[in-house]
C-alpha cells in the first residue's frame, strides 16, 4: 500500500472507532459489531497483507450500518459517514491500482460504479441528516419513489420529447449535415467559402432561434425538430468535411491507379476514413439535441413533455417530479451517448483508439 | 483573377452573399400571404411590384424580417438608445457577458484542478472521468431552474446561480482538453525528466503544463462559446435579473420578431468576440512561449 492509501486506511478506521465508542450507549448489536471490526481490522492491517476485496465487502456493511443510524442523527452519524467514505475511496483507490498491474480488467467497471454508488449514499445521507427541505434538494430515495409512482406521465413526457422531437430532429439534421458535407467536398471553392461559416456557426448559440422556430412550425414536436435539424446541422457538416479530408493521399492515388471512379473512393475510402469524426459528431449532437429540444418546450408546448413538466413544476415547486424528469433525460441522454460509442467500436474496429482497448 | 478567385476570403463573401440573397427572398416568400391578407382586410388593392416588395420588407411583425430591418433594430437598441435604458441591448448584453465571464471562469479553473488531478492519479481517472462524460449526458436545461430556485431559497440571487450554469458547461472541454494535454508529452521527454531525477511537481510544470498550452485555448475557445449558450439558457429560467435570454423571451412572447432577430444578431457578435478575444490571448502566450507563428 501506499502513503496516501495508509492515510485513507487509518483514517477509515479512527473514525469507526469513533462511531462505534460514540454509538455505544444507544446503538444496535449490528452497528457495534460493523464498525468495531472495522476499526480491528484497520489495526491488523499493520500486522496482515489485507487483500482487496476486503475493503469492497467492509465499505458495503460500512454502508448498511449508516442508513440504520440514520433514524436518529447524532454525532455517530457523521464519523459512521466519514468511515464509509473514507474506506470507499481507500477500496477505489487500491481496486484501481491492482488494475493498473493487470487484474481483471472487468473490474474496470467496477471503479465508476461504486464511486457513483458513494455519491448517492453521501447525498441521501448528507440531505436526510442535514434535513434539507425538498424544495431545495429531495434524496435520491424521494426521487426514485416519484420516478416509480409517475411512470405513465414520464412516458407520455418522454415519448412527446424524445422518441417525436429529439429522434425525428437528430436524424434529419444529422443527415442532412452529412449530404452537404459530401456535396461541399466536391467543390474546393464552397469548401474555402462554406467551412469558416460554418466552424463559426458552430459556436453560435443557435438554441436562441428555439422561439422563432417554434413560431414558424407550431407548438407540437414539429417545432423543436426544427430547432433540433439546425443546432445538429453544423456540427456534423464541419466534422465530416474534415473527416473527409483525413484519408491519407497515398491511399487516394492507389486508388486512382485502380482506375477507380469517384463514387468507389468515396463509398470505399473516404467515408470509412470519416467515420471517427461522424461520430464524434453524432456524440456532439446527442447532447445538444436534448437540450434543445427541453429549451424550445420553454417557448411553447402542448401540455406534455419534459421541457413542460420541469418549467411547471419549477412554478408550483413540485420539485420531485422535476428530479424525476431529470433522471429521465439523464438516462435517455446517457443511453443514446453510450448506444452511438457501442456502433462507433462496431464501425471503426480499424481504428487505433478501439483497437489499442480504450475509446 | 485567378488569385482572387482562389482566395479564402473571396469565396466567405461570395457565399456570405448568397446567404444573404436567399434571406432577402425568403423574406418575400414567407411574408407574403400575411401582406396579402392585411391589403384585403383593408380593402386595398395590391400594389405594384417595387411598392409590394417594399411593403414585404418592412412589415412591423414579419414572419421573417429583412437583413436591413434587423440591423437597423439592432442600431435602434444600441447605438441609439441610451445605455442605462431597459430596451438597451447594450445593457441586457453586458448582463450576459458577465454571467457568462464568471461562469466561464470558474469552470476553467475546475476544469483545469480536475484535469491535473485525473493525470497524476489512477483512481480519478478511473471513477471521475465516465462520470464527467456522464454530466454532459443530462440537459443542463432541465437543471437550471432548480439551480436557481434552490440558491433563491438560501438566499443567493442574480449573477451566481446562472454563472454555475455556464461552469457546469464549460468546464467539460476544459477537462477533456487538459487530460489530453498534460498526456501530451511522449515518453522520451518524461524518461529524461526521470534521469533528472525530477519530482511530479517539476514535470508538472516545466514539462506537462508547456506542452498542453495549445490543448488549453483549443478548449477555451470551445468553452466559452458554450459558456455564452449556458448564460442564455440559464437567462430563459431566471427571468429576474435581465440579459439577452430575457429580451429573447419577452420578444417571443409579444411576436416582436425583429427585436428575437436582433437579440440572435448580438448573442452572434458577442460569441465571435469571445472566441477571438481567446485566441487573441492564444496568438500573445504562443508568441510569449517562442512558439513559431503558423
Amino acid at each position: 500500500m501506499t502513503r496516501f492509501q495508509w492515510i485513507l486506511a487509518i483514517g477509515a478506521g479512527l473514525a469507526s472507532l469513533l462511531t462505534a465508542l460514540g454509538a455505544l450507549p444507544d446503538a444496535s448489536w449490528g452497528v457495534l459489531l460493523v464498525f468495531g471490526a472495522t476499526a480491528a481490522y484497520s489495526a491488523l492491517r499493520f500486522i496482515i497483507a489485507a487483500p482487496v476485496w476486503m475493503d469492497g465487502v467492509l465499505t458495503a456493511a460500512e454502508v448498511i450500518g449508516v442508513f440504520s443510524l440514520l433514524a436518529a442523527p447524532s454525532l455517530a452519524l457523521w464519523s459512521a459517514l466519514i468511515a464509509t467514505w473514507l474506506l470507499a475511496w481507500l477500496f477505489i483507490e487500491r481496486l484501481s491500482r491492482s488494475i493498473r498491474a493487470g487484474a481483471a480488467p472487468a473490474l474496470g467497471l467496477l471503479v465508476p460504479l461504486v464511486f457513483g454508488v458513494t455519491l448517492l449514499v453521501l447525498w441521501e445521507v448528507m440531505v436526510r441528516g442535514f434535513g434539507v427541505p425538498d424544495v431545495f434538494l429531495p434524496p435520491p430515495s424521494t426521487i426514485w419513489g416519484k420516478l416509480i409512482s409517475s411512470v405513465p406521465t414520464l412516458w407520455k413526457d418522454f415519448e412527446q420529447t424524445f422518441i417525436k422531437g429529439v429522434l425525428s430532429g437528430f436524424a434529419l439534421g444529422s443527415i442532412a449535415g452529412l449530404v452537404v458535407a459530401i456535396l461541399v467536398d466536391r467543390s474546393p471553392f464552397l469548401k474555402r467559402g462554406l467551412l469558416p461559416i460554418g466552424n463559426f456557426a458552430s459556436a453560435l448559440p443557435i438554441v436562441g432561434i428555439a422561439p422563432i422556430m417554434v413560431m414558424w412550425f407550431g407548438y407540437d414536436w414539429e417545432g423543436k425538430a426544427a430547432v433540433i435539424v439546425c443546432v445538429t446541422f453544423f456540427p456534423m457538416l464541419v466534422n465530416t468535411v474534415a473527416g473527409l479530408n483525413s484519408a491519407g493521399r497515398m491511399e487516394g492515388d492507389m486508388m486512382r491507379t485502380y482506375a477507380s471512379t469517384y463514387w468507389q473512393r468515396l463509398l470505399k475510402l473516404r467515408l470509412p476514413a470519416a467515420m471517427p469524426f461522424i461520430f464524434n459528431a453524432l456524440k456532439i449532437n446527442s447532447t445538444l439535441a436534448l437540450i434543445a429540444a427541453i429549451v424550445a418546450e420553454f417557448f411553447g408546448s402542448p401540455i406534455v413533455g419534459m421541457g413542460f413538466r420541469i418549467s411547471t413544476g419549477v412554478g408550483r415547486l413540485d420539485i420531485d417530479m422535476v428530479w424525476a424528469e431529470v433522471a429521465v433525460a439523464a438516462l435517455a441522454g446517457s443511453a443514446s451517448y453510450g448506444l452511438i460509442a457501442l456502433i462507433e467500436r462496431a464501425v471503426t474496429f480499424w481504428h487505433p483508439s478501439v483497437r489499442g482497448g480504450r475509446a | 483573377m485567378t488569385a482572387i478567385w482562389r482566395s479564402r476570403s473571396f469565396a466567405v463573401v461570395a457565399v456570405v452573399a448568397v446567404l444573404i440573397v436567399v434571406w432577402y427572398l425568403g423574406a418575400v416568400l414567407l411574408n407574403l400571404q400575411p401582406q396579402l391578407d392585411t391589403y384585403q382586410r383593408s380593402g386595398a388593392a395590391v400594389p405594384a411590384l417595387p411598392q409590394l416588395i417594399n411593403d414585404l420588407w418592412s412589415q412591423a411583425k414579419p414572419i421573417l424580417p429583412a437583413p436591413h430591418q434587423v440591423l437597423g433594430e439592432v442600431w435602434n437598441a444600441t447605438a441609439a438608445q441610451d445605455i442605462t435604458s431597459k430596451r438597451s441591448l447594450l445593457l441586457q448584453g453586458w448582463i450576459t457577458l458577465e454571467g457568462t465571464v464568471l461562469g466561464f471562469l470558474i469552470g476553467t479553473a475546475l476544469g483545469l484542478l480536475l484535469a491535473v488531478y485525473i493525470v497524476h492519479n489512477e483512481a480519478a481517472n478511473r471513477s471521475l472521468m465516465p462520470w464527467i462524460i456522464a454530466s454532459q449526458t443530462i440537459p443542463i436545461l432541465a437543471i437550471a431552474p432548480m439551480l436557481v430556485v434552490g440558491f433563491n431559497a438560501i438566499g443567493l440571487m442574480g449573477l451566481l446561480p446562472k454563472a454555475l450554469i455556464s461552469t457546469y458547461l464549460s468546464f467539460f472541454p476544459i477537462v477533456v482538453g487538459m487530460v489530453k494535454g498534460f498526456r501530451s508529452p511522449d515518453q522520451m521527454q518524461l524518461d529524461l525528466m526521470r534521469t533528472y531525477n525530477a519530482s511530479r511537481w517539476t514535470v508538472f510544470w516545466k514539462l506537462r503544463w508547456p506542452a498542453s498550452t495549445p490543448f488549453l485555448f483549443t478548449s477555451m475557445k470551445v468553452g466559452v462559446a458554450i459558456a455564452l449558450i449556458g448564460a442564455l439558457v440559464a437567462e430563459l429560467t431566471y427571468t429576474g435579473g435581465g440579459g439577452l435570454g430575457v429580451r429573447l423571451l419577452t420578444g417571443s412572447y409579444n411576436g416582436q420578431t425583429v427585436v428575437m432577430w436582433a437579440v440572435l444578431v448580438v448573442a452572434a457578435t458577442l460569441a465571435a468576440a469571445l472566441v477571438v478575444a481567446v485566441g487573441l490571448a492564444e496568438r500573445l502566450t504562443l508568441r510569449g512561449m517562442g512558439a513559431q507563428p503558423a
